[in-house]
């Protein structure tokens, strides 16, 4: 039985190349033993004397194991042979070697390199035709879960209380640590800011109009937004994505249940309610934190404090907060679970998936705030 | 053609195994296993469903260490090599993975090439004619530039084989190679097992269930059992179908269950 491979041995594996020039004739043998772990042996055309008219491939009587280090040496010589017009014989060897050398070189004629970029032109077409096409994806999206929505407020029994319960936990409850943190941060550090301002005016009370206001108006509910579109948007497209890969979902569609009754809407009504608490809580803890620079650098007595701010901020203005948190939710929702369906089922599928869900989340964030702004404005809240 | 002249008068076991046992923790689920698989054989490891017959192969590739016991691959030790011998030992032997465990990130060129990149000082179009030639090997030549989730589940098993023969292995273990394949493609990969054994004398570690190929490849057959936790059956699989004492043997190997004769066993 032939061996190509060997066990590993403490002895060095060394391959040997002679060369016999008889005439114009090149006779080459190889011996040795040939692995392709280890190093090639040193031969190139340049260290040839004359260049012969032919070469003579043959093998050693010492040859003891070879692999397809052996084959590849063959092959790089003989293509060098070709170029430099040398005749190259292999009839001497083997027959079961010149039918692996054969498929050796037929194999690298037929590889094919995996070339695959496209001119700048076609790059933005496809990028352009892919905006559509994402578009045209989210806006079906949208309404099968308004179509889905529809169809669970009349077949309540068919919602999943159970998933939504323990999506309120996942991203309610469990998300309060980092949602305090940065919230009390972003209170201390606008309150920070606007006191050096204001302190130049004598106007030192008025930072807690400043935090108070954008807290509640604005920045509560989109630093949640932010928060929760990294922490759950990201999940949700993972879980969905992999589920995608296990073939869950098809399982899904094959029970005859649809995977936005399924999946979808308990997620998305969790974010939907769990939002506007966590906003109302961040505006608590960024009223806190500008309460607490007020106390340590304007000396404001938090009683002071706390009136300025009630003084400052109305209803309408929580309002604003809430239900931009709430609309924010969905959004969030939305993206993370429409990136997680459309995954591919692949490994990178998935994370490409969280990604993409993440950066989206954050677009249509941004997107939805511009147009309350405008919204708020025009019905004068 | 080429006879392997062995300075060694006994040569040593491509794969032993001396009294391991294999586990996650806890009570384990094989105990005090031995045997020794000889050099160019196709050496099956069999059972049904959770008998340990995966957990054996992770714990013969060092993927998970045996409680107890000692792996050797011709004769060295496995367990006990330090880091730069571990490396060595590694490139000795090749691992299918049941789904073809291809990399999704990188081209079926790419993926053959990692090894040959790590191991090899191959330049890159060697490594690349190396790679296409492996490809051609198990019938997938022209796929260079496909990513894995662009081809078939039976394409992806191949392209997993044609890696774990980069290097050209002196060991491949197989897992499951036929599982979820058609019957033809199946006969194919059990036919390039041959092919690889008789070409190259590669030992060949497969865990598998399918009948079909345990007696149309199979030198020898290791049966485990999951209430003995180990070895209840090993030889040659036609022998041990007609001649084994054990029932649970004949049973296996023989198909000879009638359905609801006797049902699933509870776990």
């Amino acid at each position: 039985m032939p061996h190509l491979v060997s066990p590993p041995v403490a002895s060095p594996c060394e391959a040997s190349v002679r060369m016999e020039l008889t005439g114009s004739e090149m006779r080459v043998t190889l011996g040795g033993i040939w692995r392709v772990t280890a190093e090639k042996p040193d031969w190139s055309p340049a260290k040839l004397v004359a260049k012969p008219v032919g070469l003579h491939i043959v093998l050693g009587s010492d040859l003891n194991e070879w692999d397809s280090s052996l084959l590849l040496f063959i092959h790089e010589m003989r293509s060098w042979a070709e170029g430099a017009g040398v005749r190259c014989e292999l009839s001497h060897l083997p027959e079961g070697i010149q039918a692996m050398l054969l498929q050796f070189t037929q194999a690298c004629e037929k590889s094919r390199p995996s070339e695959r970029t496209e001119t700048f032109v076609a790059t933005v077409g496809l990028a352009a035709a892919d905006v559509w096409v994402k578009t045209r994806e989210i806006a079906h999206f949208l309404g099968e879960c308004v179509l889905s929505a529809g169809f669970l407020v009349k077949n309540p029994q068919k919602f999943r209380v159970r998933d939504c319960l323990e999506e309120i936990q996942q991203c309610g409850a469990m998300s309060l640590p980092i949602v305090s943190l940065i919230s009390l941060l972003v209170g201390l550090i606008m309150a920070y800011q606007s006191a050096i301002l204001m302190r130049q005016f004598g106007a030192d009370i008025y930072v807690a109009d400043a935090v108070g206001l954008v807290m509640v108006r604005e920045l509560g509910s989109m630093m949640t937004a932010f928060i929760l579109a990294g922490r759950t948007g990201a999940a949700f497209a993972a879980t969905l994505g992999n589920m995608r890969a296990n073939d869950e979902i098809d399982a899904l569609e094959t029970l005859g249940i649809r995977a936005v009754d399924f999946l979808v809407l308990p997620r998305l009504v969790a974010l939907g309610l769990m939002m506007p608490l966590l906003a109302l809580y961040a505006n608590f803890l960024g009223i806190l934190g500008g309460m607490v620079v007020s106390l340590g650098l304007l000396d404001i007595p938090p009683a002071a404090y706390w009136v300025q701010t009630m003084s400052a901020i109305d209803l309408s203005d929580v309002a604003t907060g809430v239900i931009k948190a709430g609309a924010y939710g969905v959004l969030v929702g939305l993206a993370g679970c429409h990136r997680g369906l459309q995954a591919e089922r692949s490994a990178v599928g998935v994370g490409r998936a969280a990604t993409s869900a993440v950066v989206m989340g954050l677009l249509l964030i941004i997107i939805a705030d511009a147009i309350f702004a405008v919204a708020f404005n025009v019905f004068g809240l | 053609m080429f006879a392997h002249t062995n300075p060694s008068a006994v040569e040593p076991a491509a794969v032993q195994s001396l009294g391991i046992d294999c586990g996650y923790g806890g009570e384990p689920l094989i105990k005090d296993l031995s045997f020794s698989v000889k050099r160019g054989e196709i050496f099956f490891v069999i059972g049904g469903s959770g008998c340990g017959k995966s957990t054996l192969l992770r714990h013969l590739i060092g993927l998970n260490r045996p409680t107890r016991g000692d792996v050797r691959f011709f004769g060295r030790s496995f367990l006990d090599a330090d880091a730069a011998h571990r490396r060595e030992f590694l490139k000795t032997f090749g691992v299918l993975y049941q789904g073809g465990a291809l990399w999704s990130s990188l081209t079926l060129m790419e993926n053959i090439c990692l090894p040959l990149e790590e191991y090899t000082t191959l330049n890159s179009s060697e490594r690349q004619e190396l790679a296409a030639f492996k490809l051609s090997q198990v019938g997938l030549a022209g796929y260079e530039g496909y990513f894995p989730s662009e081809i078939s589940g039976g394409m992806k098993k191949r392209a997993g084989l044609a890696r774990a023969l980069a290097l050209d292995p002196a060991i491949v273990f197989f897992d499951e190679p036929s599982a979820g394949l058609d019957p033809i493609t199946s006969r194919k990969l059990d036919e390039l097992i041959l092919q690889i054994r008789d070409l190259l004398g590669t030992t060949c570690v497969v865990v598998s269930h399918e009948l079909d190929s345990i007696f149309g490849i199979a030198d020898r057959v290791l049966m485990l059992d999951k209430q003995a936790r180990g070895q209840i059956a090993l030889g040659d699989p036609r022998a041990l179908a007609l001649g084994s004492e054990d029932p649970r043997v004949r049973e296996f190997l023989g198909r000879n269950a009638r359905p609801g004769e006797n049902g699933f066993d509870s776990v």
